[in-house]
């Protein structure tokens, strides 16, 4: 009980008090309110465009998903933000297109069965290209996490969290040499062709060279498929951590690693595994962005990298629904601000939300205020 | 010789925490540590369940050297730590505590089979397997900690201060589960501020005063010596 009055006390002493911190208050109502009224106003407008580009926020939205779901379970274990995982992320982007360009390994359904059905082999194919970006990322994460993080597991937290930007930057300018990933836009080939189709009267598939009539929604097969495998992995992810015995472990580890290891816990492998589930989390992100926006390059893991962050920090930095909810109310931010404010507004909106989140409830929307331990 | 520890020594930092302590448990003992705050008795027990590293010294556990042993290993070899504050898992439910306590035991039916045990003891805890670790009370939170200790079919099992924080009646519910566990096989290291309560119930003692054992003898010889009486019995 002390202890909890002593902290409310700090609390107290923190907070800027009175008239700035209620300025600053109803500044954001002004904000929001303005924000609001723009919303309303084209929801209005033009209904069918407003429900376009909650369909496009949605799908960046899901990619951004998968991103912070690994930095909030690394967060929730060690304690770290780990800035190296926008770099896995673009790593796992990468190995999908050497997989396809090089190895054309997507096609290996046909070649092995010649009259398979042409859906099931794009599955196929295309599931053998996300697992193959998934196991190089794990390895590569759980490679970061034992040489540069586990020798600092008891060094303060700030020395690893420096060695985190400083594996970022490592893998950002060795993809940047010519005979890696090289500094050039690279265009992406997708491991299965774009379908696409518009909803009027009824769902219509877009034939090549027509043009959708006005009022129609479109939405497209790599829609779909981000949306099924994202809430897929968030699904296995409840499941995982839920249920499993390693999940269970995951938990207690992140509590309190000493008892965990009374308990027969092997502490480090567990953080290894929990570096390898965020991983390969961060390569199908990989894969579905480059399938999504299909031009790759070697820094194109920082923005989408640093927005996962926020939308971890927005929904509780620790919380694995939290991340989830994060990252969709990113992406709409996102979206909604490139089609009614202006698109170089959408970085600036995307970082204000880091800021209002830490100045307003820096515990995020679903974390817990974080005790304090001896 | 269940557990031996020769000429312990363990430091923090500048700090000679444990100065050369040597002492044993037998099979199906109950052995206690009896001393005051800050003597030493809770870094002893972490440096036998391998939280912390000895400096110097040996312990052997069953016969074989543990010493430098790492803390997952030991719990393999059958020795069990109940930390002192009990460290409840408070985010996770009271069945997920007991399954972490089984955590080196994979067989499905043998982990049901110890948590039909545990709540046998604890008849409390089945009511509230579905609830986290942290909703409950002090004395709850104690029977979860002990009964998560024996998920994993201990041959020796650490107690550190089992009756911090309870309540008298609680107290001696606790004490009489110990005795009931010994009964049943397993032999318990107990370390208690509780001198009285901990003497009644054990074979041996020793008596810990900053970083070294002074006294060591039965039960009845500890709790007869005029120093002990005074120092730790109040009487």
């Amino acid at each position: 009980m002390q202890t909890i009055s002593q902290k409310q006390k700090s609390i107290h002493i923190v907070t800027p008090n009175s008239f700035l911190a209620w300025i600053g208050k109803f500044l954001l109502i002004l904000i929001a309110l303005f924000a609001l009224f723009v919303l309303a106003k084209n929801l209005i407008a033009k209904p069918t465009l407003f429900a376009q580009n909650v369909l496009d926020g949605l799908k960046l939205g899901f990619v951004y998903a998968l991103i912070a779901l690994g930095y909030t379970m690394v967060y929730g274990i060690v304690k770290l933000i780990n800035f190296a995982h926008g770099d896995v992320f673009m790593v796992g982007a990468f190995v999908s297109f050497f997989a396809v360009e090089f190895l054309g390994l997507h096609v290996w359904p046909i070649a092995v069965f010649p009259d398979i059905n042409p859906l099931l082999a794009n599955v196929l194919g295309t599931i053998t290209i996300i697992l193959l970006s998934m196991v190089i990322c794990v390895l590569l994460a759980i490679t970061i996490e034992r040489v540069a993080y586990k020798p600092l597991r008891d060094a303060p937290r700030i020395a690893a969290l420096i060695t985190a930007i400083g594996v970022s930057f490592f893998l950002e300018y060795f993809g940047l040499l010519e005979f890696v990933f090289s500094a050039r836009f690279i265009p992406y080939k997708r491991p299965f062709e774009e379908m696409t189709w518009y909803i009027k009267d009824g769902i219509h598939q877009v034939e090549a060279g027509v043009t959708t009539p006005p009022g129609s929604i479109t939405f497209s097969n790599i829609f779909v498929v981000i949306v099924i495998a994202t809430v897929l992995a968030q699904l296995f992810l409840q499941y995982l951590v839920r249920r499993t015995k390693i999940g269970i472990a995951m938990r207690a580890t992140s509590f309190d690693k000493p008892t965990a290891r009374l308990m027969g816990i092997n502490v480090d492998q567990v953080i290894s595994f929990t570096f390898g589930i965020g991983a390969a989390f961060a390569a199908l992100g990989g894969v579905l962005f480059a399938i999504a926006y299909p031009s790759i390059k070697t820094l194109m893991g920082v923005y989408p990298g640093l927005k996962a962050f926020v939308a971890a920090v927005l929904g509780g930095i620790g919380s694995i629904p939290g991340a989830f909810v994060g990252a969709l109310i990113m992406g709409q931010a996102e979206i909604l601000t490139s089609a009614y404010v202006s698109t170089p507004m959408r970085d600036a909106i995307a970082f204000s939300i880091l800021i209002i989140v830490l100045l307003i409830r820096p515990t995020g929307i679903f974390g817990e205020p974080e005790k304090e331990k001896a | 010789m269940l557990l031996e520890v020769k000429d312990l020594n363990v430091y923090y930092g500048a700090i000679h925490a444990l100065q050369g302590i040597s002492f044993d448990v037998k099979e199906g003992e109950i052995v206690s540590l009896i001393g005051a705050n800050g003597a030493g008795k809770s870094t002893t027990l972490r440096a036998l369940s391998g939280l912390i590293r000895p400096r110097s010294g040996s312990i052997s556990f069953k016969g074989e050297n543990i010493t430098l042993a790492p803390a997952e290993k030991i719990v393999k070899m059958g020795m069990s730590h109940v930390p002192e504050g009990r460290k409840i898992f408070a985010p996770l439910t009271v069945r997920e505590n007991l399954e972490m306590g089984a955590y080196i035991i994979n067989d499905r039916s043998e982990i049901n089979r110890m948590t039909e045990r545990v709540f046998r003891s604890f008849p409390r805890l089945k009511e509230r397997i579905n609830q986290l670790g942290g909703t409950l009370s002090g004395g709850e939170q104690q029977m979860l900690a002990t009964g998560r200790g024996l998920m994993n079919k201990p041959t020796l099992i650490l107690l550190d201060e089992p009756s911090m924080g309870l309540s008298p009646i609680m107290v001696e519910e606790i004490f009489r589960i110990i005795k009931e566990i010994n009964a049943e096989g397993t032999s318990i290291l107990l370390v208690e501020q509780n001198a009285q309560m901990a003497l009644s119930i054990s074979h041996r003692a020793y008596v810990l005063e900053t970083g070294r054992i002074t006294l060591a003898g039965s039960a009845k010889e500890i709790a007869n010596n005029p120093q002990v009486k005074e120092a730790y019995l109040g009487i």
